[in-house]
């Protein structure tokens, strides 16, 4: 076996049996599917004490208007206010004051209570109140089946999206499903390739700091040690992202299985909504619902899969390498801020650009971004599942491979005298230097 | 022969010179002792040997041919900061680091289970690193150093860190070694073992080699000329004082025994001397006063010093 081969086999087999790698593997994609299922599964579950509300109507007009509902029972006041508060029997949650004409005098309702009302009570209770005022207005107005007329023309509508192919067939999409596919991306490559790309960088400073390095070096060039360990450690980052694939394709189908075949986006959308508020604006009425089915098969996911490996790949391979200079550069993990800080910084404005982009795929930010190699990868998973040009596609990887490449020798170049240097920590200047020593 | 030359070995860094026309000779199957303050440039040059670091010029050679990338199979290396993976099981760590000197994997296996059970340490293959104690650890690196039998050795301040059993026992591993055929070179503080076990030495001062040859012949170029003389008279004598030598000390024990230091002129040899003192007095013992490495180191290393300032 080449001596690259013997590194990376140990880098890969050190992570891959460690303890912590297993079960963040197997328990994260549960964890995931939980974070997303358990708030909606206890959501649906309703409290099954009815809560009942005293109202205190003074006008007269309102009080038989309110209508009860699984949680809430209106009663109408039987005393003042005083004797509710004073009386701790009567079972009364809460106590609703309405003083003087609501239209005239929007200040005169007040909910009371002992305890803090709960958000779900006042949205309801503000809700009747709307609805009645509303139709007060509207009586107001004496026109004749207003009511019927305004109920009719108020539409919800969703446009179906569907999407020419080249070979000629027409594919149904959700463009939700689609952005919420990009989102998701973006965050699984952007946490692969910081969390990876530090590893790295700590690997590199434990062989440092241990003096290790001075005996692995007179066996193999620096320069074989560092790809050997980019590559091993990367190779642990896919490991991981086809477990995860494998475990999701398992939990998801499992999960469909069980609440039944068709599924419709409205659910879907019920789903996503717990991680993206946005999407609730967007939930399609049940008239155009899509087949889930119909849609998840829209997106491309074979090209999907082989663009995040690729983009991953080439954005890791450009971290990682950056990673492994500054982990030989610096004595210490203190020391390591100096240099970090930047990195970091460029990082955040690459998942900024990719969440931004997430309204306007095609626009002029998402589009520059992707011909810059350190936020290419994270805009790219936004843009992707919109299926962008072939030729941008094909442009934005060769940008970025050529400079993760670049990197690759730049950082072997400082790495070879870094991981040799103790003492004083180097400045910028310094390290720039060492790009030109003879090795 | 020699397995290893330096010719002119110049090594510059950012703002110092760490090498300056460094040639050095290292004997086949012989114990070289690379000697030198701290910041001499010893570090320097043994990373150049073992190809970690180019010179910017002269030349290296090995076994006959200028060095080659391959040749560092043929050079073990026990680096003075020693380290290894705390995390890593101490016989997988001992394989691997065995297989990047070019051993297979079965054949690093079956040495290393040899050296273990020579060292007594069988019982740790299955133990991290870090649970093993320091000398423990100590003997986990060198065995790592000469697993694949290399043709060269190169040992930095091997004895630091181990206890006077274990560095008694050390010594006689590097001896062994020796006697096997394989070459040391031996880089070392302490002045005492490179008179105990060094063949040859070689002084670098500020970046040159300030002194160089078999440690024997070192120490007869440094000799004093002075003697140590242990003599019966029958009475009281006066000041020892010929063409040959002359008295530096004395001290009476008694009974017409006399402890003398004596001074000789260099070109008279040991015999003329003998012979010239033997026809006046009983001689109960004789010995020339040799200086001592530490001594020599000193008195070079301390000369150059003034000469540069």
């Amino acid at each position: 076996m080449s001596k690259v081969g013997l590194i990376v086999k140990r880098e890969y087999i050190q992570r891959v049996s460690k303890k912590s790698f297993l079960l963040l593997t197997f328990l994260a994609p549960i964890m995931f599917a939980a974070l997303i299922f358990v708030p909606l599964w206890l959501s649906s579950i309703k409290g099954d004490e009815v809560k009942k509300v005293a109202v205190l109507d003074n006008v007269g007009k309102y009080a038989p208007l309110f209508k009860d509902t699984e949680d809430i029972q209106f009663v109408p006041a039987t005393g003042d206010m005083e004797s509710y508060r004073a009386d701790k029997d009567r079972e009364i949650y809460a106590f609703l004051s309405i003083s003087a004409d609501l239209l005239e005098h929007p200040e005169a309702a007040i909910l009371y209570s002992e305890k803090q009302i709960p958000m779900s009570m006042k949205k309801e209770v503000n809700n009747q109140i709307e609805h009645i005022l509303r139709d007060e207005k509207m009586a107001s107005f004496h026109i004749p089946n207003l009511k019927e007329i305004i109920a009719e023309s108020d539409i919800s509508f969703d446009i179906r999206t569907v999407k020419w192919e080249a070979d000629g067939s027409q594919n149904a999409t959700s463009a939700e499903v689609i952005s919420i596919a990009g989102f998701l991306l973006t965050f699984l490559i952007y946490i692969f390739i910081t969390s990876y790309g530090s590893m790295v960088m700590q690997g590199v400073m434990e062989e440092k700091t241990n003096r290790i390095i001075e005996l692995i070096v007179s066996s193999v060039k620096p320069f074989q040690l560092m790809i050997g360990k980019v590559i091993g450690i990367g190779m642990v980052g896919l490991t991981q992202f086809f477990l995860w694939g494998i475990l999701t394709f398992v939990l998801v189908t499992g999960t469909l299985f069980i609440l039944g075949g068709d599924t419709s986006t409205a659910e879907l959308m019920q789903v996503s909504s717990a991680m993206d508020a946005n999407a609730m604006a967007a939930v399609p009425s049940d008239s155009t619902a899509l087949k889930l089915h119909e849609i998840v098969a829209s997106i491309p996911i074979a090209s999907l899969a082989i663009n995040f490996i690729l983009y991953f790949v080439g954005g890791y391979l450009l971290y990682a390498s950056l990673f492994a200079a500054i982990g030989s550069a610096v004595n210490q993990p203190e020391d390591s801020s100096q240099f970090m800080t930047p990195m970091m910084l460029l990082m955040v404005f690459a998942l900024y650009a990719g969440i931004y982009s997430v309204d306007n795929p095609d626009g002029p930010l998402a589009f520059w971004c992707s011909w810059i190699p350190f936020v290419s990868p994270i805009v790219m998973m936004v843009r992707l599942p919109y299926d962008i040009p072939m030729w941008q596609n094909l442009l934005s990887l060769v940008i970025l491979y050529g400079t993760a490449f670049a990197c690759i020798w730049v950082s072997g170049k400082i790495y070879r005298i870094g991981i040799l240097m103790y003492g004083k920590k180097p400045g910028v200047m310094e390290i720039l230097r060492w790009i030109r020593f003879r090795g | 022969m020699d397995l290893l030359e330096t010719h002119d070995v110049v090594k510059q860094y950012a703002n110092h010179l760490a090498l300056d026309g460094v040639s050095i000779q290292v004997p086949e199957g012989k114990i070289f002792g690379l000697l030198g303050p701290n910041g001499a440039g010893k570090t320097t040059l043994i990373r150049i040997i073992n190809r970690i670091t180019a010179p910017d010029s002269g030349t290296v050679l090995f076994d006959g041919h200028l060095s080659r990338p391959e040749d560092v199979y043929q050079i073990g290396y026990l680096p003075e900061e020693r380290g290894l993976y705390k995390k890593m099981k101490v016989g997988e760590q001992a394989i691997y680091l065995a297989q990047l000197k070019g051993l297979s994997y079965a054949d690093a296996k079956k040495r290393l289970q040899y050296w273990f059970e020579k060292f007594e340490i069988v019982e740790w293959w299955n133990r991290k690193l870090e649970e093993l104690s320091k000398g423990m650890q100590q003997k986990v690196q060198f065995i790592i150093t000469v697993i694949h039998e290399p043709k060269l050795l190169i040992l930095d301040e091997p004895f630091s860190g181990f206890d006077p059993v274990n560095a008694e026992r050390l010594k006689q591993e590097i001896l062994e070694l020796k006697e096997k055929g394989h070459t040391i070179i031996f880089s070392t503080h302490n002045m005492s073992s490179v008179e105990e076990i060094c063949d040859h030495i070689a002084l670098i001062n500020h970046s040159h080699v300030v002194l160089k040859g078999a440690v024997s012949e070192v120490r007869r170029r440094f000799r004093t000329h002075r003697y140590n003389l242990r003599i019966q008279s029958a009475m009281d004598f006066p000041k020892l004082e010929g063409a040959l030598y002359s008295e530096l000390a004395r001290t009476a024990e008694g009974d017409g025994v006399y402890n003398l230091c004596i001074g000789k002129r260099p070109e008279v040899s040991n015999s003329e001397l003998l012979g010239e003192l033997g026809k006046q007095y009983e001689i109960l013992s004789f010995a020339e006063e040799i200086p001592s490495m530490h001594d020599i180191f000193i008195q070079v290393v301390e000369n150059k010093t003034l000469k540069t300032e």
